[in-house]
């Protein structure tokens, strides 16, 4: 990446981090402690930068980047069992200025759950059905969180580390 | 109207409360039209769409779990499974993300192969689609042409990689084996042959006017319709926007190569047709460079036989035939993937669908479900 993209890719991300800390109104303090946004070096990472929020900050997250012309590239889960918490990952890509950017957030393994995007990104019914499924992780006020790959009745979460083969 | 109720309630009541009559039709999962075992619920007014659901997963069979359970390098056949028609490109965004993660690099000559067979996978699919693509229109003969052309390719890749379709052929650092002299002739030889055959295609098929009645205006998905559902490949590029992950996420050798990224603002089904049909053209012309360009020298490098990248999350995207293919996987520092996602063109391009069939005549709805080019494992992986 040129120092020029670099740089711009701190804008996007500082930008970032201005919306979510002038939403909460508490102030820029508060608001740190809340989540956390760095750029990272994309030849390493396959991603321009990153940030990290808590789950009620998603929807705001969702609509900044909604506002900025980004796409949603897809939503997964990963569980880390040994820290009892699963991480929903949100995928971003800019169709026009071509970023890439990554938000992470962490929920508890007994109780995974955080709003849905599905109202600013049609195309995030899908992915929450799937991350849903696979992990067991709710999304809230989803329109109709069935099983999309697996069959209709299934009541079990395959992607769980926990899922015995 | 019980039948109804119990089938699609909430649409079958507004649809009722509105004075419309409707009934619910399936289609597939054993159906013709939809390219493998993908169903779709349509509620009809008549010969008119008021809501199709796709309904997925017949072919699940849950990659990602295996990739959970086998070394990174025992997880490459299945990358080559999931867009059967674009094996290429698969294996090379998971191969690409465990380089970027293990830092591995790819000797100049494995990158121009990569290109080169890459590109002709790209042709391969778009011919299998536009075979299928007319067939579902009802023109018989274009499939007839387009499979002969495409077997030329198949030839030449079963040379070197040994397999018609699931190639395995990429490795971490490189190629499973070089390429000989008599392949890169046969690829020059094909380039030469396809061009003709690309103008054969333009008069019998492209300026066909019951063709241009079948497509033009219709199945619109425009660039704001495909953001919201993050489409891309051609649905995205018919629809005016000139995103390409070999260009907006570069890999391998091409931003060494000159092409052109085929856009059409329409963004009906008959766009979609021609960026395919050219992107076709420009593929040939990204062979041709890379034959010229291609260097000598060795194909693959040095690569630990127990592999284990460094802990940590990296992504690898790729340019794949139906669109954007992404690889994300987790690391923990083992030899074997802590998390392997497998992001899908096909499974974005066919969530728009819902909403950008609304209030189409069924033949049209069939058209554009074929103009998304779809791939079924593609979509359930």
């Amino acid at each position: 990446m040129s120092p020029a993209a670099a740089q711009s890719a701190e804008v996007q991300a500082a930008a970032f981090a201005a919306a979510l800390a002038a939403e909460t109104g508490a102030g820029a303090a508060a608001a740190a402690a809340g989540f956390q946004v760095q750029v990272v070096e994309f030849a390493r990472r396959g991603v321009h930068w990153e940030a990290t929020v808590p789950p009620e900050r998603v929807a705001s997250a969702g609509q900044w980047f909604a506002a900025r012309g980004y796409a949603l590239d897809t939503i997964t889960g990963v569980d880390w069992l040994g820290r009892g918490e699963m991480e929903v990952v949100y995928d971003f890509f800019h169709p026009l200025e071509y970023w890439r950017a990554v938000v992470r957030t962490p929920v508890p393994r007994a109780q995974p759950e955080l709003p849905t995007l599905s109202g600013v990104f049609p195309g995030a019914n899908w992915h929450e059905r799937e991350t849903h499924e696979f992990f067991g992780i709710r999304f809230t006020g989803h329109p109709n969180l069935t099983p999309l790959l697996l069959p209709e009745d299934a009541d079990y979460h395959p992607l769980r580390k926990d899922f015995a083969l | 109207m019980n039948d109804l109720v119990t089938l699609n309630p909430q649409e079958a009541l507004a649809a009722a409360a509105a004075g419309q009559e409707t009934f619910v039709l399936n289609l597939g999962p054993q159906h013709p039209a939809t390219h493998g075992v993908l169903r779709v619920k349509l509620t009809m007014d008549g010969e008119y769409v008021v809501r199709a659901e796709p309904v997925c997963g017949y072919i699940h069979r849950m990659h990602e779990k295996m990739g959970e359970n086998r070394t990174w390098a025992q997880f490459l056949p299945n990358t080559s499974r999931i867009d059967y028609l674009s094996a290429m490109h698969y294996t090379h965004a998971y191969v690409g993300a465990v380089e970027r993660a293990a830092q591995i690099e790819v000797p100049r000559r494995a990158e121009f192969v990569r290109v080169i067979t890459s590109e002709l996978n790209r042709i391969s699919s778009h011919l299998v689609w536009f075979g299928a693509f007319l067939l579902d229109l009802g023109g018989f003969t274009p499939l007839l042409y387009a499979f002969d052309d495409r077997e030329k390719i198949l030839d030449l890749l079963e040379r070197i990689t040994g397999a018609r379709l699931t190639y395995c052929y990429y490795r971490f650092g490189g190629l499973y084996n070089d390429v000989d002299a008599g392949f890169l002739h046969g690829v020059r030889d094909f380039v030469r042959y396809m061009r003709p055959r690309l103008e054969m295609y333009r008069e019998l098929v492209t300026d066909n006017i019951i063709l241009r009645k079948r497509l033009v205006g219709i199945g619109v998905a425009d660039a704001e319709l495909g953001r919201r559902y993050g489409a891309t490949g051609p649905v995205l590029r018919g629809a005016g926007v000139a995103y390409d992950v070999r260009r907006a996420e570069p890999y391998s050798v091409y931003p060494e190569l000159d092409f052109r990224i085929p856009t059409h603002p329409e963004g009906d089904s008959m766009a979609r047709y021609l960026v395919r049909m050219e992107e076709i053209e420009q593929s040939l012309r990204i062979i041709e460079q890379a034959l010229d360009l291609i260097p000598e020298g060795p194909i693959r490098s040095k690569v630990p036989k127990v592999l284990k990248p460094p802990p940590g999350d990296t992504c690898f995207a790729v340019e794949a035939a139906r669109g954007r293919f992404m690889v994300r996987i987790v690391s923990d520092g083992k030899d074997v993937p802590y998390r392997v996602k497998l992001r899908t063109p096909s499974f974005s391009n066919l969530s728009l669908f819902e909403e950008a069939s609304r209030g189409m005549l069924l033949a049209d709805a069939l058209a554009f479900l074929g103009s998304l080019d779809l791939v079924i494992p593609d979509i359930d992986r």
